[in-house]
């Protein structure tokens, strides 16, 4: 068995930032990521980031990914383990992890845990036909490997994701047939979908998938609207000839370790599904173990990064490091967060968070790791 | 279906490999996954639905939707969107669930 002082399970954004705070504040730090490479999804993506230039606006998720890594690789107090998923967090604080054919036990005197989301998926009839992909797939599959998920593509969903990946693809050259929108109103940035529409791409709000046809893969989408009630309207029916459905409807949360780990969790629209109850530093109902990123409510990737800080220094607070402006910081953090999700944007965001924050008495009520 | 030219991006492609889908010889590059290998050869379906047998394909393509269960240099169940491709590898599509032993 192991035993370290900071476990961080999850190499994306958020852990990444995590690691690297609490590792500034002198904890050894064991970052766990399953994945070959560090970064998680920032390896794929080309665009540039909003905010502020705290959390690297105007900076490509990718060139963000190499910032961080580079960080990472250059303090000696993080450890990384790589190509190794994380089993389970037991009662007694043991977490299990195999990689490479190789079975570990570790034993951390606390916590982070920077999972992030996955993909969901849509109810419509033939919907596991092959070239129904998720839109983050079909990212990994052009940016990260440089193969083309298709000929001719329907995006589903024009929230932000729907917006910029529709562009990317057409950055490799693929044809995006159409956006729809099961909603309205477009979801995402009015600047993205302004900038498609003007590369000749009808965004349809209102409509969604009827059906998907084909014999081995897909062949044809046929489409339709929705009224106000979300209930379709026969004749309306539009018949697309695509080879890709691109799926751009959420993300929610991979929350299975926090459950496991017996965080009280909560089920939360705006943050994507359930979600563990925290204090406004990021520790849950078990004291010891934080969250940061999209497992503790899904946002963009910049918030992630600023969460992944904060819980780095609650992280190394909780193991008794601490720096003399520890609570200047860690004020800069949270008014960070607040003009990320400042505006109408982020007022789901916001009242979502607001139901599952608890004061850190009574959030830390259960017994600890 | 592979992306020549990229305004943002440059693809470091590693060596070129040779493996068999079915028995078919088909080349790749080494360290890229499977499944992006079996896609630029224009392969969609990866496996099929247990009960009523119906192609799928991946869907996440980062290791969670379990949908691209192949067998691979005999092993069942492995997760072709992640799994690496290296030179002369076995890729079979899967009958079943897969054997454990």
């Amino acid at each position: 068995m192991k035993n370290v002082e900071l476990m961080v399970i999850g190499g994306g954004p958020a852990g990444l930032c995590a690691a690297i705070k609490a590792a500034e504040l002198g904890v050894s730090v064991l970052l766990v990521e399953r994945d070959r490479w560090l970064g998680g999804q920032l390896v794929k993506q080309t665009h540039m980031f909003f905010g502020s230039e705290k959390q690297h606006a105007a900076t490509r998720g990718i060139d963000i990914a190499k910032l961080l890594i580079d960080k990472i690789e250059a303090m000696e107090n993080i450890e990384v383990i790589k190509n190794a998923t994380v089993l389970g967090i037991y009662e007694d604080g043991i977490i299990t992890i195999e990689g490479e054919g190789k079975y570990q036990k570790i034993k951390p005197k606390a916590v982070i845990v920077a999972t992030g989301a996955s993909e969901k998926t849509l109810a419509f009839p033939k919907n596991d036909l092959p070239g129904i992909y998720g839109a983050g797939a079909v990212q990994t599959l052009m940016n990260v490997y440089g193969v083309k998920p298709g000929q001719r593509v329907l995006m589903v969903g024009a929230g932000n994701i729907g917006l910029i990946v529709t562009y990317q693809l057409m950055q490799a050259g693929v044809h995006v047939e159409a956006i729809i929108e099961g909603a309205p109103k477009i979801g995402g940035y009015l600047v993205h979908a302004s900038k498609i529409r003007r590369m000749g791409v009808p965004i349809y709000t209102s409509y969604t998938v009827k059906e998907a046809e084909g014999e081995n893969d897909l062949e044809e989408v046929t489409i339709w609207r929705l009224d106000e009630g979300w209930n379709p309207i026969p004749g309306t029916e539009i018949r697309l000839d695509v080879d890709v459905i691109c799926v751009s409807v959420g993300l929610t949360p991979l929350s299975e370790l926090l459950w496991q780990a017996g965080c009280k969790m909560q089920f939360v629209t705006a943050l994507g599904g359930f979600v563990p109850i925290r204090d406004e530093e990021m520790q849950t109902s078990v004291k010891g173990i934080f969250v940061a990123g999209d497992v503790a409510g899904v946002e963009e990737a910049s918030s992630a990064m600023v969460e992944g800080q904060l819980a780095g220094l609650s992280a190394a607070s909780y193991l008794g490091y601490t720096v003399y402006n520890i609570k200047e910081i860690k004020q800069d953090l949270l008014h960070q967060l607040q003009a990320l999700r400042s505006g109408p944007v982020g007022e789901k965001i916001r009242q979502g968070i607001s139901e599952i924050i608890a004061s850190k008495e009574v959030a830390a009520a259960a017994e600890g790791l | 279906m592979r992306i020549q030219e990229h305004p943002i991006l440059s693809f470091e492609r590693g060596e070129k490999v040779f493996f068999t889908y079915n028995g078919k010889k088909l080349e790749g590059y080494e360290g890229e996954t499977i499944a992006a290998a079996l896609h630029a050869a224009g392969i969609k379906v990866l496996s099929h639905s247990i009960e009523h047998l119906k192609p799928r394909g991946f869907y996440c393509a980062i290791g969670n939707c379990s949908s691209c269960f192949m067998e691979v240099n005999g092993e069942a169940n492995v997760r072709v969107c992640v799994e690496p491709l290296k030179e002369g590898m076995v890729v079979n599509t899967q009958i079943g669930k897969g054997d454990l032993l």
